[in-house]
């Protein structure tokens, strides 16, 4: 015997709006096929119609969580090339210079490349994905991405069978990134994934936000995404990327090895020493909300750490 | 006009603690607390909390060191402003932060190091907010200044819980415990008892120079 709280009774607008969620669920399903973003998620059947990552309807992500206003995703900003102050962020990188770019590709390929960055923009095209964002300090956000999938970069340059992991590195410009110019951190900022999470096709190299180019504060012109990891595992403004045979250190595992690990996977029962990492404030929101294991893409990347103990392998 | 006058360094310290709790409604009224409000009005009431701490500290030192007499009443009202701040920032963690999700709390308290000292911290100033007022004074007697003492504790333990919650980049902690770290230092009984016996002999050659001068102090008659 249970009775229902009043507070467990969902109220009608956020019923409704979840309704008219399901509704176009159904039609993006036929879309998310002709995508192939997510064709084994969808395939399961007509009811209870199953989430979607990445698609986006009526401005929430397939959790039916509310976008976050476009102000906060391009006014809040850790980019500590610019400025640990994350409103500081904007001003400071309004006149960084995001054209000419190029991304050199290398290491341990058989078709090593430097890309133009209208090249990258040319040869993939452009998909939306609605991402939840979990920064490590304990905040969210949902931001409507545009990118494209980084295995189809990676497959253009192919991998040798001795290449393990990838090593992203941004660009190194203290004249242009004040905070290059603090020597506290080992810049540039690199950041890494084992080739197989690289591949998984929620990872995107992100070009865009809200339907626009991305902004300088945003990581401008080009920048990982990848929404299962913590926030600091997507590192902005990509110059060289690299496929390698041992794990690249990256700036935060050097500046913090006992808190910072390689995988930085979005886990609530890894816990922090700051940050509570079993819940989360989503900007904009006033209260917090539980943490989802890998950030809720569960079904598409958990796979990849089957065996793993995650306690360890932070 | 007179009071002013007489009492102008107290309503100077009475000003100026109020004035941080102003501009946090100022800008909580005008929307300007950042996207992430809770965080900031925490780190706001945090931060003002030390600062206040410290300067209600830094009174003594000041009347050991250049003979500052007329700062040392202000030590209760600036350490009173600065129980008042902590208040705001643990009511902040506890109920705009965590809503009273006692497991959460828990978890936090059990978990977090740095909310563990800082817990303490509030814990160990908390009896002296409380026995602050002559009454309590006379009541406790030689036994109220020992009590007070605990804040030679609990200020590094703030200090601690600021060093220990910033991400990577401790300098402005550290900064913090130096100003700490030389006040408890010049507290040491040893140091301050040379300090004043460096003072007296100079106070004593000072006023015997000039003694010394006056039959001098102009040739010409």
């Amino acid at each position: 015997m249970s009775s229902i709280r009043s507070s467990e009774i969902t109220p009608e607008h956020i019923y409704l709006s979840r309704r008219s969620f399901m509704r176009s669920v159904g039609t993006l399903v036929a879309g998310a096929f002709v995508l192939n973003a997510c064709g084994e998620a969808a395939s399961t059947g007509p009811a209870p119609t199953p989430p979607v990552p990445g698609t986006t309807t009526a401005g929430t992500d397939e959790l039916s969580d509310p976008l976050t206003a476009f102000e906060a995703v391009i006014g809040y900003n850790n980019y500590y090339e610019f400025s640990t102050d994350k409103e500081a962020v904007a001003p400071l990188s309004r006149d960084f210079t995001t054209s000419p770019w190029t991304v050199e590709v290398g290491g341990l390929v058989n078709k090593p490349k430097t890309y133009a960055m209208e090249d990258l923009l040319q040869r993939f095209p452009q998909e939306e994905r609605v991402y939840r964002l979990r920064c490590v300090e304990g905040w969210s956000m949902v931001i409507p991405w545009m990118g494209f999938p980084i295995n189809k970069l990676l497959n253009e340059v192919e991998p040798t069978s001795k290449a393990k992991y990838v090593r992203f590195e941004t660009v190194e410009r203290p004249e242009e990134m004040p905070g290059q110019k603090d020597g506290y951190y080992r810049w540039p900022y690199v950041e890494g994934l084992r080739l197989d999470e690289a591949m998984n096709d929620l990872a995107i190299l992100a070009t865009g936000l809200y339907g626009k180019a991305l902004l300088p504060q945003n990581g401008a012109p080009l920048r990982l995404t990848v929404p299962w990891k913590y926030g600091f595992k997507s590192i902005k403004s990509i110059v060289k990327i690299d496929l390698v045979e041992e794990p690249p250190t990256s700036l935060w595992m050097a500046a913090g090895p006992s808190e910072y690990g390689f995988y930085a996977n979005v886990n609530p029962d890894v816990p922090h020493p700051r940050w509570s990492q079993s819940s989360e404030r989503r900007i904009g929101d006033s209260g917090r909300r539980p943490t989802l294991l890998f950030n809720g893409y569960s079904d598409q990347v958990a796979g990849l750490y089957s065996g793993m103990d995650l306690r360890t392998n932070y | 006009m007179l009071y002013l006058r007489k009492n102008w360094l107290r309503m100077l310290a009475h000003v100026g603690a109020l004035i941080p709790l102003a501009i946090l409604l100022w800008d909580a009224h005008l929307d300007r607390l950042t996207f992430n409000p809770i965080q900031e009005i925490t780190f706001r009431t945090g931060k003002t909390a030390l600062v206040l701490l410290v300067l209600s500290l830094v009174c003594t030192p000041l009347n050991l060191l250049l003979g500052l007499k007329q700062v040392l009443p202000l030590r209760r009202p600036l350490g009173l402003y600065a129980f008042f701040y902590v208040c705001l920032h643990l009511l902040t963690f506890v109920y705009l932060d965590y809503g009273f999700d006692l497991g959460l709390i828990r978890e936090a308290i059990v978990e977090k190091r740095y909310v563990l000292v800082g817990f303490s911290a509030f814990l160990l100033v908390l009896p002296l907010a409380i026995t602050s007022t002559k009454g309590w004074q006379r009541r406790l007697g030689k036994r109220w200044k020992s009590l007070h003492k605990l804040v030679y504790l609990a200020a590094p333990l703030a200090v601690l819980h600021f060093l220990w919650l910033v991400k990577a980049d401790i300098r402005e902690p550290l900064a913090y415990g130096a100003v700490v770290a030389t006040i408890l230092i010049l507290r040491t009984p040893a140091i301050r008892r040379s300090i004043t016996r460096f003072r007296q002999r100079r106070q004593q050659a000072a006023t015997s120079t000039t003694a010394a001068r006056v039959p001098h102090s102009d040739p010409r008659s």
